[in-house]
């Protein structure tokens, strides 16, 4: 176990490298500088500016202080565009969206599980035909449809729900719900799929001829496999929610982490844009390496370090 | 009345293609400590007879139509769920085929085998696990405490059969179902189950209803056997008279069609020569005794001939080795040798089958494919009429593609589900350049068809449109369309019943008279191998323990493993049942 963790975390390093370099060129590779505005600034002062950020360094020394800098002083470079340490920016702003993801990340288990476990028990029944349908309906409306309509329907008739905004400890309703809700019906469907593969194996009759009662055999024999699928999304997914999403966060005000995504690119911020992404990229390593290790919890066959027969 | 009482049950499936009669009309009884045999091919209603019994068929598309089921004096048929299940795993047990997909990956080996006691009865679990760990060392699983724990797919498939005895006998039912419960396993392994199952029988006093395709497995352990067909129960009687004096055409065809080790004709008998059918106007089908069967019999035997010798040798193996590695990756778990193949010389003459018989994983599957060099061989050379194989680059073996052949053993797996048979015929000809346009290559698939005893009328037809049998069939047309010399037959006939069977092996017979094939005849059923070979090589952990002259090697084995591979065969002739019963 120890040796498949580290063997892991030593393949999450080459991967963050490669995403290091992917982002340093490709940010390197769009049209101007940090410092090209439309006001009217001066070559001197560029050039200062250029000299304070490490900017006038050629190109492979750049690459290369960048990533030494992380290690020996956990310093991620400073923020272009907002003249602040890319550390504290994401210290600041990635609280709020792991609030906001994991708020999200409940939403979408406490609802797509069960319906999907419902589905599959009434596999083509009237029940799951429009759950399914629901779920459908979830994947396809965008965020931006559901925010707003929330925003209208809910947080203006509903007292304590404000439509934006965040401080208040019920502030993070809304827009997780909004985040949460396409998790939940991918859930729903890749839950119900997962069930009923299980359903269908032999040890399930096994199951019902040894006596047991069916919902005891759904939740002792099916569910265990058939949450396998449903667990593999949700390593990525959560990585996702807890990240930040730019749409929800400009609906409904929050200061997430999402934003600087987007502003970071659009300003040209390469230093905020690397940190952002590499954060990102840590995010997923760790949140599959996570789904990976339970799903070898769930799934003794795909356990490390027993030799199977 | 006895323990257990069917009578006329019917349960029919309905789905959009109509009504299947699965289970028709059939009554039978079983008393307490007697083990009964239901025999029959798939499809007879076997398995459907028991989950009819105990509830256990989906509903729809089954129904049961009619009938009562009395156990123990009252009626069980359409039981309140509730009640049935207090019957179900308590005093009727069930047992499955396969152990592997039957018992629950996820769980490990001693929750499985303690759960039933948890739901029946009022003990803490402490109990139930103890009582559990005495069943799993009753049924004889070695180091059974320090096992237990073990998760399915750390037992072996025998191992894991025991464990679903022992689940089924934990609560100490009245009634075992036992639904094909040796067919998965291996003859050694399948010898050790039986006689547990005996064992059990005589110590607990559980009656068996034994669910098998094979007659002979039957005669091992049976005190009374009832035939189905098709819905039907076409025979039962004691043990004993069935094969001393089978009266139903039907059974007759059965006991005639497996080749067991005396079988002498070069052509088996199949149930056609026995068997009319005939369907009425209602639908339901009529079986009537062939009249000209004993005739048909006699041409069969009139044709017992050694087959010609041939002293050229078309396949030299020498020193063969395949070797797998696993593990060995960067931090990954120590590197692994599986020695598969390990060490294998043999040849074959032309015109020849050598057999090769062993255990699963004995490495005799990848054998063959070395020899065709689908999988790469460690070291040793393999020599096809002259030329080496083993340094041959792909280009180069294509020539040897065209003249040696593979038949498997899942022919539906086999087959590209999207091709048509047209398609899947004439692909390999384009290959390797044979028939001169699309019109010589479609008549020539439509030879082969007739050939393999299809007929153009398939050629538009998909895979899943055949039965098993035509599917192999359709698999041996495919192995001829690039006119082979020789062929490897892997399993070909293991998936299928007797009857069937009989017709496949009919039928490489037949091409071998016919086109001077060459065939490895690879198997783990000694009697099959017995009947099909010249001669015969007994595998066993990758190596070659014994090869012989398939007359010899039967009557005369020497090595210790070959002795206890055909002691441990069900040999279902009268000889050993008479033993057994007396």
């Amino acid at each position: 176990m120890f040796r498949f963790i580290l063997g892991r975390l030593l393949q999450g390093l080459l991967v963050l490298f490669a995403l290091y370099t992917i982002t340093f060129f490709l940010a390197k590779a769009m049209p101007g500088e940090p410092f090209t505005t439309e006001k009217n600034v001066s070559e001197t002062t560029k050039q200062y500016l250029r000299k304070l950020y490490g900017l006038d360094k050629p190109l492979p020394a750049q690459y290369i202080i960048y990533p030494s800098k992380i290690i020996t002083d956990r310093d991620f470079g400073v923020s272009t565009s907002k003249g602040r340490p890319v550390r504290d920016i994401i210290a600041q702003s990635f609280p709020v969206s792991l609030i906001l993801g994991l708020g999200a990340m409940s939403f979408a288990i406490g609802i797509g599980i069960p319906i999907g476990i419902i589905s599959a028990v009434r596999k083509n029944s009237w029940v799951d035909w429009s759950l399914m349908a629901v779920a459908m309906v979830g994947i396809c409306v965008p965020a931006f449809t559901i925010g707003p309509l929330l925003q209208i329907l809910i947080a203006a008739n509903v007292p304590g729900l404000k439509v934006a905004g965040w401080g208040n400890p019920l502030d993070f309703l809304l827009p997780a719900f909004t985040l949460g809700l396409v998790s939940a019906a991918y859930l729903a469907r890749l839950t119900r799929g997962g069930v009923l593969e299980i359903l269908s194996q032999d040890f399930i009759r096994t199951a019902h001829a040894k006596g047991l009662s069916p919902t005891r055999v759904i939740l002792k024999h099916g569910l265990r496999g058939g949450l396998l699928p449903s667990v593999a999304y949700l390593g990525p997914a959560f990585a996702a929610m807890i990240s930040g999403s730019f749409i929800v966060e400009t609906i409904f005000q929050v200061p997430g982490m999402g934003q600087h995504f987007v502003n970071a690119a659009i300003s040209r911020d390469e230093f905020l844009l690397m940190g952002v992404a590499l954060f990102f990229g840590f995010l997923i390593i760790m949140m599959n390496l996570i789904s990976d290790i339970l799903t070898g919890i769930l799934d003794p066959r795909v356990r490390i370090g027993k030799a199977a027969q | 009345m006895s323990f257990l009482e069917v009578k006329n049950l019917k349960t029919y499936f309905h789905t959009r293609a109509g009504t299947t009669r699965a289970v028709d009309d059939i009554s039978f009884s079983l008393d307490k400590g007697e083990i009964v045999g239901v025999v029959g091919e798939s499809g007879s209603g076997k398995s459907v007879t028991c989950h009819s019994i105990l509830g256990l068929l989906p509903q729809p598309p089954a129904k049961i139509e009619g009938g009562n089921v009395s156990f123990d004096g009252g009626e069980i048929l359409g039981l309140d769920p509730p009640l049935l299940r207090a019957i179900r795993g308590k005093r009727i047990s069930m047992i499955f085929q396969d152990p592997m997909s039957c018992l629950n990956p996820y769980l490990r080996i001693l929750d499985q085998v303690a759960e039933p006691i948890l739901v029946h009865e009022d003990v803490t679990r402490e109990e139930a696990e103890s009582r559990a760990m005495e069943m799993l060392k009753k049924v004889g699983i070695r180091d059974a405490e320090g096992r237990a724990n073990s998760y399915p797919h750390e037992f072996s498939g025998g191992m894991r059969q025991r464990a679903m005895i022992a689940m089924a006998l934990v609560t100490k039912p009245d009634i075992l179902f036992a639904d094909e419960p040796t067919t998965a396993l291996d003859v050694t392994v399948q010898a050790r189950i039986l006689g547990l199952l005996r064992d059990m029988r005589d110590e607990l006093g559980v009656a068996v209803l034994f669910i098998s395709h094979d007659l002979g497995v039957v005669a091992d352990v049976a005190d009374r056997v009832v035939v189905m067909y098709n819905g039907k129960i076409v025979e039962q009687t004691d043990v004993l008279s069935l094969f001393e004096n089978p009266s139903h055409p039907y059974v007759k065809g059965l006991l005639a069609c497996r080749p067991t080790f005396e079988t002498k004709y070069h052509t088996l008998p199949t149930v056609e020569d026995f068997l009319e059918t005939e369907t009425s106007s209602d639908g339901s089908l009529i079986l009537r005794e062939r009249p000209d069967s004993q005739e048909r019999l006699a041409a069969l035997e009139r044709e017992v001939e050694p087959s010609a010798c041939s002293d050229i040798t078309l396949l030299q193996v020498d020193a063969l080795k395949v070797h797998f590695q696993s593990g060995g990756g960067f931090l990954g778990k120590p590197l692994e040798v599986v020695k598969a193949v390990d060490g294998v010389n043999l040849q074959i003459q032309k015109g020849q089958t050598l057999g090769l018989v062993g255990e699963s994983g004995c490495g005799k599957t990848t054998m063959g494919r070395a020899i065709l060099r689908l999988v790469h061989a460690t070291g040793g050379d393999v020599t096809y009429d002259g030329s080496s194989l083993t340094s041959l680059s792909g280009m180069e073996l294509l020539p040897f593609r065209k003249r040696m052949q593979i038949i498997f053993q899942d022919p539906y797996a086999s087959l590209n589900p999207r091709m048509t048979i047209e398609q899947a015929l004439i692909e390999p000809m384009i290959v390797h350049g044979l028939g001169a346009d699309l019109e010589d290559r479609r008549s020539r698939v439509v030879d082969l068809l007739e050939e393999v005893g299809l007929s153009s009328a398939h050629l538009r037809r998909y895979p899943h449109e055949f039965s098993g049998g035509q599917r192999q069939r359709l698999c041996v047309a495919r192995a001829l369309a690039v006119e082979p010399e020789f062929i490897v037959c892997d399993e070909c006939v293991s998936a299928m019943d007797v009857s069937v069977q009989a017709q496949v092996l009919n039928l490489l017979r037949e091409l071998q008279d016919r086109r001077g094939l060459t065939y490895l005849f690879i198997s783990h059923d000694l009697s099959v191998v017995k009947f099909v070979s010249d001669e015969v090589a007994v595998m066993q952990a990758g190596r070659i323990v014994e090869l012989n002259s398939s007359e010899a090697l039967y009557q005369n084995p020497r090595e210790e493993y070959t002795k206890e591979l055909l002691h441990a065969v069900p040999r279902g002739d009268l000889e050993t049942l008479r033993q057994r019963l007396h």
